[in-house]
């Protein structure tokens, strides 16, 4: 992927804030640019949605039952679908390395790649979400708490995500082993997750599932970048 | 004497050489006392007859699942920041070991399950994180032997060993934290709500898990440096 956003500022001291900012807007661009990948995303999200209806049968309760569970599925295996787009095209030409090299530190542009992965990946799902609990019949306070769950959920899934992918730049069959290494680490966020919507289904206070993915968040805030960045310099070591 | 004369991997390869032998022994001593007084001394239990001693196998499995998966990591940690071969070693040595205990930890659950509970599997979050535990062992092997360069692999998997360490106290603590169908822990420091015989034969095989467990790991080990360490001359002048 050539620079397509601004190069690099080349000023002597970098800062957490201007790499963070940088990475952001480049990674966003490039996915702006390229708007067919987030999109197939996307499609893929809303795809695997259809099917279930299909395949368990079109009963109105049944599908209101399993509406939250399925759309948490689906959003994971959205989440992991896009995860290789992460590093790996800039591990392949060199990029990555070069980004090492910058003033600014580490975590601070690995932090705004995943955000921008975040935007690109994660927000949609979101937002198209309260659309596929529709055709499952969820009711609006459901939908509501759904949508609460993953504007929590999928930053830690793009987190999660990150560090893994990082972990497998370079290895041999990194598609399946990528999916080895992400999904059982995406297993609390999916309880919950799915928790918390079906809680609220139960007309129980869907707060204690919120509650601990907005706690699992900011531990994986905290502690995700700078394992991302540790698997970044083993890959390029 | 040199207490990092044992941390390379010549030395340490005739060192686990002599060791491993001991550990089978002392495996094998106390796993047979333990299976005996598991499976003859031990009474029957009042509300669950027969089919309780299956936990002499079981609990013990389970324990040594987490805490070879912690020791694991505890190896993947001194490997990353002191960037030293053996440990390494040990972790993939580790590595397989910790698998077989959990997945020998949830066979024998099942079995349990099904006259107790009324079912091989439930999704109770005890079991739930117990198998999520094996998919990380399983990814650790993955990732460490995907690599043209093992150092590489090694480093990747001990950094995952890490953030897989996260899982550790959410599978301990689960009896407590939800509202399981698995039972609470009949064993503490405090003291224990068992029978003096079961927990007697319930500690011996816990001992001898743990004893095999180090045995198989320095064998694995020894292989593992062998391998490594081919073209060196030390490995040549063995044959």
């Amino acid at each position: 992927m050539n620079a397509a956003a601004a190069p690099m500022p080349a000023a002597a001291g970098g800062s957490f804030g201007a790499g963070f900012a940088w990475a952001f807007s480049r990674d966003l661009t490039l996915s702006l640019r390229h708007p067919g990948e987030a999109l197939l995303v996307v499609a893929f999200f809303v795809l695997v949605a259809t099917l279930f209806p299909l395949g368990v049968g079109a009963d109105p309760q049944l599908l209101a039952r399993i509406g939250p569970g399925v759309i948490w599925v689906c959003a994971l295996l959205a989440a992991f679908l896009s995860l290789p787009g992460l590093f790996a095209g800039d591990y392949a030409d060199g990029t990555l390395e070069q980004m090492t090299l910058s003033p600014h530190p580490m975590p601070g542009w690995v932090a705004g790649k995943i955000a921008a992965h975040w935007v690109a990946s994660g927000l949609p799902l979101t937002v198209l979400s309260p659309l596929l609990g529709l055709q499952y019949g969820l009711d609006a306070q459901t939908l509501g708490t759904l949508v609460l769950a993953l504007l929590l959920g999928t930053p830690t899934l793009s987190l999660l995500g990150a560090a893994c992918s990082a972990l497998a730049l370079g290895a041999r069959g990194s598609g399946v082993l990528l999916a080895l290494l992400a999904l059982p680490l995406f297993v609390p966020v999916l309880i919950f997750g799915a928790g918390a919507a079906e809680a609220q289904a139960a007309s129980l206070s869907p707060t204690p599932h919120l509650s601990l993915l907005g706690a699992g968040l900011i531990l994986a805030t905290m502690g995700l970048p700078f394992a991302a960045c540790t698997a970044i310099r083993i890959a390029l070591d | 004497m040199n207490f990092y004369y044992f941390s390379s991997p010549s030395t340490f390869y005739r060192l686990a050489g002599k060791l491993a032998p001991w550990f089978f022994a002392l495996a094998l001593v106390s796993g047979i006392a333990g299976m005996y007084s598991g499976f003859v001394v031990a009474p029957t239990d009042a509300q669950q007859g027969e089919v309780y001693r299956v936990i002499f196998i079981h609990v013990p499995a389970a324990w040594m699942s987490m805490f070879t998966y912690f020791v694991m990591a505890c190896y993947g940690a001194v490997s990353l920041t002191f960037n030293t071969r053996l440990a390494a070693m040990m972790a993939r040595a580790l590595a397989p070991t910790g698998a077989m205990f959990t997945f020998v930890a949830l066979w024998t659950g099942a079995f349990w399950g099904r006259p107790t509970w009324g079912a091989y599997w439930v999704w109770d979050a005890r079991l739930t994180s117990e198998l999520v535990l094996l998919f990380l062992y399983i990814g650790f092997m993955a990732l460490a032997n995907s690599f043209e360069d093992a150092r590489r692999g090694d480093r990747a998997a001990a950094l995952l060993a890490l953030i897989g360490l996260v899982n550790l106290p959410i599978i301990y603590f689960s009896v407590q934290w939800w509202n399981t169908l698995h039972q609470g822990s009949s064993v503490s420091f405090k003291g224990t709500s068992m029978h003096v015989a079961m927990l007697w034969a319930m500690l011996l095989m816990m001992f001898s898990f743990w004893m095999y467990a180090i045995g198989v790991a320095l064998v694995r080990c020894r292989t593992i440096i062998l391998e490594r360490e081919r073209r060196t001359q030390w490995v040549r002048s063995l044959t």
